[in-house]
């Protein structure tokens, strides 16, 4: 080493040393694996905040006129469950789904994986967290402000939404709710920026982009769809707050009537609003499924001891999902009174996504096929996942179709439909990444008897939650209503709801036991060595936790593709990328 | 796994896909073992990356100013302040002093540079002041943001162009300051480089803008 200190490539510095303060390490810190754990305890913040509303829904849905525990003892009002809902689908959206796998998992295992010693903007990096961190403070303020927080759902659609006299929480809360987003598409952008400009320009000599790890092409994917999309958002959000706040009438139509008084604006469009949403809202649904797909499919690899199969279809079939990600948004509106031309053009497109999702589907599938499955933890939640978005995806057909869809919009149909796919595959790509990585982040290994009892109850329980659901939205039953019991031909439905609330308990109560297995393995766990998973990708070529520039003044070379298992004629089963060729 | 990693050599291959380290103004690769002209590379790859999500941002906005305009009866076309075409000159202006001043750079001649530099950064403040009179002969005129859906998109669009432009403005104050105190050497080219690829952005976003707003009335 020239000057004795740690190798380093980032561009913000030619040489940073670990730094030795308190505030310089663990806060303000610019190396990408304190800012990877800080995004992950983020995402681990607000999931426990998302979970506790969620239950509050459930208990609501099924004791309408039940007194609940820390609510003062007042009933929950109609108006009170659909702030619980906006909040809750915000804050699983946007600080979990969006922030844990790209940020989280991205951020660490990113640079180490492609050979680098941080990002390319480690400063920027420090932002885009401690920006997206005053974004949730914002978001979770809104319930302490003045009428509470927003009832618009977390696609806010207006008039609802531009409207502060339209309901309790679309005063100040539903103000904060749109600063919140905005602040954290800042952060979003700044973090999609740095992460492309480091897959295209820092990876280590040999590390072709198509020996990247799948986990390296999801989050650079992703990237790009968050780089195209979350400027969209924001512009909307301007545009949104405008109308509220300063009187322009974008998304407020004329002659609008509310609490019987008339509404001074004029001309504007609502669909307007839900076309700009959901050109940034179908590619965010990608955003957040797409790294958990990544680690799967490095996760099957490594415990089934064979290549991921078709590695270049994958590939393809990633970037294919990204590119119609953008063409397909108007399925989310069919109901809006679109030409049936233009359904017929967004059906289409839609439907022609089942294409690469199968492809990834029977790639998966693949590479189990024949290997010699190591059912650790990881692979449990892999394999989890897989389940999940096949589950999920089916119902996203039905869906597609305009005729069918103009019965299952705004039904449990729908509920149940993205939480399958979107939020429990996304959350079981977490658990997979998480179990998966733990030994290199924090240096020891989880418990694998908690982690796979945790596993059970868990996938068991969401199946038990939202395979009803489907059922729920074929007869009718309609999403965000706080209470059906009253209506005729609902009513009998009251018991599922019941059954759901009690499968939620579960599952609710036993994600303690993944807080706990956490705390355990960091204070108790047993010690990790380098390579516990025995994987072959960079990340496996460094002690556990990795030193603060991540190969120790050494500048990792790479000579193999990321998935050499099983390979004839090698004496161990898997061979590093970083080992020569023979 | 520690014999895997090679020693740190000097390593000019790059990782693959990248471009050849054709540029080597870096000779000292920091102990990075990244081709040389990386960091210059990735500051480029950063920029640009920005200008995609600044266009789409932009984007969005044309998307709105174009279905709005096609919506009601209420739509006023709104005839531009003529003091907007001098501005347009001057921030074209700007756009020519401030590769003048790259030029100059490259070439060594400090003088010219730094002249250069300061008629850029004063042409770009005379462009936002002349913007800020234009937003006073509107007012004047009593339009308003929320006079008309035309007038809302007016302010919309060249207020969001001047606050983008205020933060090049502002990269080139740091640079004069630099320059003044003779510390523009070639490190900080790059700088000076990727600023001007923003500043010429700001000028064409800007023509787009003015020709959305006069053709698309
Ligand atoms: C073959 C694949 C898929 C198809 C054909 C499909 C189709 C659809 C359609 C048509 C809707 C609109 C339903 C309605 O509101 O009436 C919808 C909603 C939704 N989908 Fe999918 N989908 C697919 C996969 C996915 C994936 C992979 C995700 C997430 C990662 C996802 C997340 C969502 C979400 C979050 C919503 C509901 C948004 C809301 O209204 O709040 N979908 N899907
Ligand atoms: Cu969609």
């Amino acid at each position: 080493m020239s000057q004795g200190t740690a190798a380093h490539g980032s561009a913000a510095a030619h040489v940073h040393q670990a730094p030795t303060g308190f505030w310089k390490k663990y806060i303000f810190s610019v190396d990408h694996k304190v800012i990877g754990i800080q995004y992950w305890f983020l995402a681990l913040a607000a999931v426990f905040v998302g979970m506790g509303l969620s239950l509050y829904m459930r208990l609501r849905l099924a004791w309408p006129s039940g007194e609940f525990p820390f609510f003062g003892g007042a009933q929950m009002t109609p108006e009170m469950y659909l702030a619980l809902v906006t909040m809750h689908g915000t804050i699983m959206v946007f600080f979990v789904l969006t922030t844990a796998p790209q940020g989280g998992f991205g951020n660490y295992f990113l640079p180490i994986q492609i050979g680098a010693a941080d990002m390319a903007f480690p400063v920027l990096n420090m932002l885009s967290f401690w920006v997206t961190f005053v974004a949730f403070v914002v978001m979770v303020a809104a319930f302490f402000v003045e009428g509470g927080a927003p009832i618009g759902s977390w696609v806010a659609y207006p008039p609802l939404s531009a409207i502060p006299s339209a309901g309790p929480g679309q005063g100040m809360g539903m103000n904060m709710w749109i600063i919140s987003i905005a602040i954290f598409c800042l952060g979003a952008l700044l973090g999609a920026l740095n992460f492309i400009a480091t897959t295209l320009d820092m990876r280590a000599r040999g590390m072709s982009l198509m020996r990247m790890p799948m986990t390296c092409w999801v989050w650079f994917v992703t990237a790009v769809l968050g780089l195209l999309a979350f400027g969209v958002l924001l512009a909307a959000g301007i545009l949104l707050l405008l109308d509220r706040t300063a009187g322009t009438s974008f998304f407020v139509p004329g002659g609008l009537v509310i609490s019987e008084q008339l509404i001074d604006h004029k001309g504007g469009s609502p669909i307007l609003w839900q076309h700009l949403f959901w050109f940034f809202g179908h590619p965010e649904v990608y955003i957040a499924i797409l790294p958990g797909m990544g680690a799967t499919s490095q996760i099957l690899a490594v415990f089934s001891r064979k290549p991921v199969y078709g590695y270049r279809a994958m590939v393809m079939a990633m970037c294919g999902i990204g590119l119609l990600g953008f063409l397909v948004w108007g399925h989310h509106m069919f109901i809006s009174g679109m030409s049936p031309y233009t359904s017929m053009v967004f059906s289409v497109l839609t439907l022609s996504i089942g294409v690469p999702s199968a492809i990834k589907t029977f790639n998966w599938i693949g590479t189990m096929w024949g290997g010699q499955i190591r059912f650790h933890a990881p692979m449990l939640y892999a394999i989890g996942f897989v389940s999940l978005f096949i589950s999920g995806g089916l119902s996203g057909i039905f869906l597609g179709q305009p005729s069918l869809d103009l019965y299952l919009h705004d039904t449990y149909f729908v509920v149940a439909h993205f939480h399958l796919v979107m939020g429990v595959a996304a959350i079981f790509g977490m658990f997979a990444g998480t179990q998966y990585w733990f030994p290199k982040m924090f240096g020891k290994m989880m418990n694998e008897t908690i982690s796979k009892i945790h596993f059970w109850i868990t996938f068991l329980g969401v199946y038990a939650i939202f395979m009803p659901m489907h059922y729920m939205g074929i007869v009718g039953h309609p999403r965000r209503y706080a209470e059906t019991s009253g209506v005729d031909f609902l009513a009998p439905l009251q018991p599922m709801h019941v059954f759901i609330s009690y499968a939620a308990m579960i599952v609710i109560g036993a994600q303690l036991l993944f807080l706990f297995n956490i705390i355990w393995s960091l204070a108790k766990g047993t010690k990790a060595s380098d390579n516990p998973w025995e994987a072959t990708t960079l990340e496996w070529s460094v002690p556990s936790p990795p030193p603060f520039d991540n190969f120790g003044g050494r500048v990792p070379v790479v000579y193999r593709g990321p998935y050499e298992y099983s390979r004839p004629g090698e004496a161990k089963d898997f061979v590093m990328q970083d080992e020569p060729m023979k | 796994m520690a014999e895997l990693l090679t020693e740190r050599q000097p390593a000019f291959a790059t990782g693959g896909g990248g471009l050849p380290p054709s540029i080597s103004d870096e000779i000292n690769d920091g102990g990075t073992g990244l081709p040389p002209g990386t960091e210059r590379r990735v500051y480029h790859t950063g920029m640009w990356l920005a200008l995609i999500a600044i266009s789409m941002f932009f984007i969005a906005f044309t998307s709105a100013y174009i279905v709005r305009s096609g919506l009601g009866d209420d739509w006023q076309a709104l005839s531009l302040p003529p003091l907007l075409w001098l501005n347009t000159l001057v921030l074209l202006a700007s756009s020519a002093t401030l590769d003048a001043t790259r030029r100059a750079l490259l070439g060594g001649q400090r003088v010219a540079c730094n002249r250069w530099l300061m008629a850029t950064v004063i042409l770009g403040a005379a462009f936002l002041f002349g913007q800020y009179r234009v937003w006073q002969d509107l007012a004047a005129a009593g339009v308003f943001l929320i006079t008309n859906p035309s007038s809302s998109f007016f302010y919309l669009l060249t207020a969001s162009h001047a606050l983008h432009l205020l933060g090049g403005l502002a990269a080139l104050g740091y640079i004069s300051i630099e320059a003044l105190r003779f510390r523009l050497g070639p490190a900080k080219r790059t700088l000076v480089e990727v600023t001007a690829i923003y500043w010429h952005f700001m000028d064409g976003l800007w023509i787009y803008i003015m020709l959305l707003l006069w053709l698309w009335r």
